[in-house]
């Protein structure tokens, strides 16, 4: 008894107990997933005058849940014309890629309980935004492989659409981050965050960055103004036109799921973490800091999932010229510009 | 190049520069909606609250029955000669009272009602009305055809549908 208590302790604590990180991150993730498809309902209801959803549940809080057993038990329906193998790839990609980015956001400082270091990021590693970058760019394989492999011709404009436009968009994303880490000196997410201890966030020092790096997140995470991919009106569903049941699920889980990564990298990246500016000021105790400091990470994050929501409803979609026009002659010079900014900021003021 | 000097096409309005770098409009349309989340909604939550129309709406038909439980319709057939979908079918039938005619059977079959109101219009003794009820649902062809037990509505119900009627017929 005591032998096989001893194997599961070592288990659950294993590296800082990672399992237990990685699991409650993975819940944390699902749910808000969840919710955002709820509250994306809400709030474009009350955009428009309307109620939403308020029938399943507790002024409809168990709509999400409703929707996803619904697919759950829907027929899976696969065109003949599909290449099967990639068909099924497709929307696993688009998860994984949704899932496994978040692992280097970090949601607080690290705490100390019973001797144990507890980080709260699952990995605190060194190259930690090259590994999102390298990632997000993935993720342009899950909306192409569906778009290819489904046989279709709505589908395969919406996969070649929606690469041209992510590549694009990566471009601009990844020059405003030059300006973070310009100022971080590291790639690391830990020392990016608290390079902006105070009023220090990168948002107020380079604002341009910060436009440029939240324009591309919209275009990253194919969200309104740029969700030509989907472009329902046109391409009937885009990418996702030949999918249903859980295959479809696993995309717009993976939509949501994006945009919640595109919040958090912002927040990490530009609006200074979990950290409150001047919190140390106040004289409070240290586990009321942390606590609260965590809390200020999620309410920046729902702040910008708001906005996220907020602006679909607001802006009409672009036109895929314009598109191309705003990416390659406003958004990468913009961010070139930012670069210089911020180099020249740290020459005069020694950052 | 002789015919070839047309005007180029001025815009109404050349774009500012606010409006040329785009921001500023985005956070127009952007409070636009802001402030639109908090107006009152316009839905109305339909099997609790239920809407209550004005008296020129045109629900289904109903025979107006006074307040002495007798119908008005004498059974002239107008209504059913009129109506353009067929959907009518009266059978008179004497009586003893002193309007001497009655409706024996009067049949509207809602499958085929186009709620036009033409039976309302052509009858001269003002007994058949179009009524507030838009709840109509059914699960078979013979629950559809409404005889005179479904028809007949005291005509205290009916007021603001006569009233209506009196001032804009």
């Amino acid at each position: 008894m005591e032998a096989i208590w001893n194997i599961l302790w070592s288990i659950i604590s294993f590296y800082n107990f990672l399992l237990i990180r990685i699991v409650i991150v993975l819940v944390m993730m699902l749910m808000t997933a969840a919710y955002l498809v709820y509250f994306e309902r809400k709030i474009s209801a009350w955009a428009q005058n309307r109620l939403g959803p308020n029938r399943v549940g507790w002024y409809g809080l168990l709509q999400s849940f409703a929707d996803v057993f619904k697919l759950l038990f829907k027929e899976d329906i696969v065109p003949d014309n599909a290449n099967k193998k990639i068909h099924a790839l497709a929307p696993m990609i688009a998860l994984f890629v949704a899932f496994t980015t978040y692992a280097v956001i970090p949601i607080g400082p690290g705490i100390t309980i019973a001797g144990f270091d507890i980080p709260m990021v699952i990995a605190d590693v060194n190259i930690g935004i090259l590994y999102v970058l390298a990632l997000t760019s993935v993720g342009v394989y899950a909306i192409t492989f569906a778009g290819w492999s489904s046989g279709s011709k709505y589908s395969l404009l919406g996969g070649i659409r929606s690469s041209a436009q992510m590549i694009s968009y990566e471009i601009s994303m990844g020059f405003s981050i030059g300006g973070v880490i310009l100022l971080s000196e590291s790639l690391r997410p830990m020392a990016i965050v608290e390079s902006q201890s105070g009023l220090m966030w990168n948002a107020f020092v380079q604002p341009i960055g910060f436009i440029t790096f939240l324009v591309s997140a919209f275009a990253e995470t194919n969200r309104l103004p740029f969700d030509l991919p989907e472009a329902e009106p046109e391409l009937v569903g885009g990418y996702h036109t030949e999918y249903s049941s859980m295959k479809f699920a696993a995309f717009f889980l993976a939509e949501y799921a994006n945009m919640l990564i595109a919040s958090t990298l912002i927040v990490t990246l530009y609006l200074g973490g979990w950290q409150i500016p001047y919190i140390e000021t106040l004289g409070l105790s240290s586990g009321l800091v942390l606590a609260l400091q965590v809390a200020g990470f999620f309410v920046k994050v729902g702040a910008l999932l708001f906005f996220f929501i907020w602006v679909r409803w607001s802006i009409p979609r672009f036109r895929y010229d314009q598109l191309m026009n705003l990416g390659w002659k406003v958004m990468f010079p913009l961010s070139l510009f930012n670069i210089i900014w911020v180099a020249v900021l740290i020459m005069i003021f020694n950052l | 190049m002789s015919g070839n000097n047309i005007p180029p096409k001025k815009r109404i309005k050349d774009l500012t520069f606010g409006e040329k770098i785009y921001i500023p409009e985005i956070i127009k349309g952007l409070s636009l909606t802001l402030r639109t989340m908090f107006k009152p909604k316009f839905t109305m939550e339909y099997p609790e609250e239920k809407f209550i129309p004005a008296g020129s709406y045109r629900g289904r038909p109903v025979l107006v029955e006074e307040n002495n439980g007798e119908e008005r319709c004498v059974a002239c057939g107008l209504c059913s000669r009129v109506c353009p979908a067929l959907a009518i079918e009266v059978q008179a039938a004497e009586t003893e009272r002193e309007k001497e005619r009655y409706p024996e059977k009067f049949e509207i079959n809602m499958l085929r009602c186009i709620f036009c109101g033409f039976c309302e219009e052509v009858c001269p003794e003002e007994a058949i009305v179009m009524s507030k009820d838009y709840e109509l649902a059914f699960s078979n062809r013979e629950d559809a055809i409404y005889g005179k037990d479904k028809l007949l509505v005291p005509v205290d119900q009916l007021q603001d549908r006569i009233d209506f009627l009196r001032k804009y017929k």
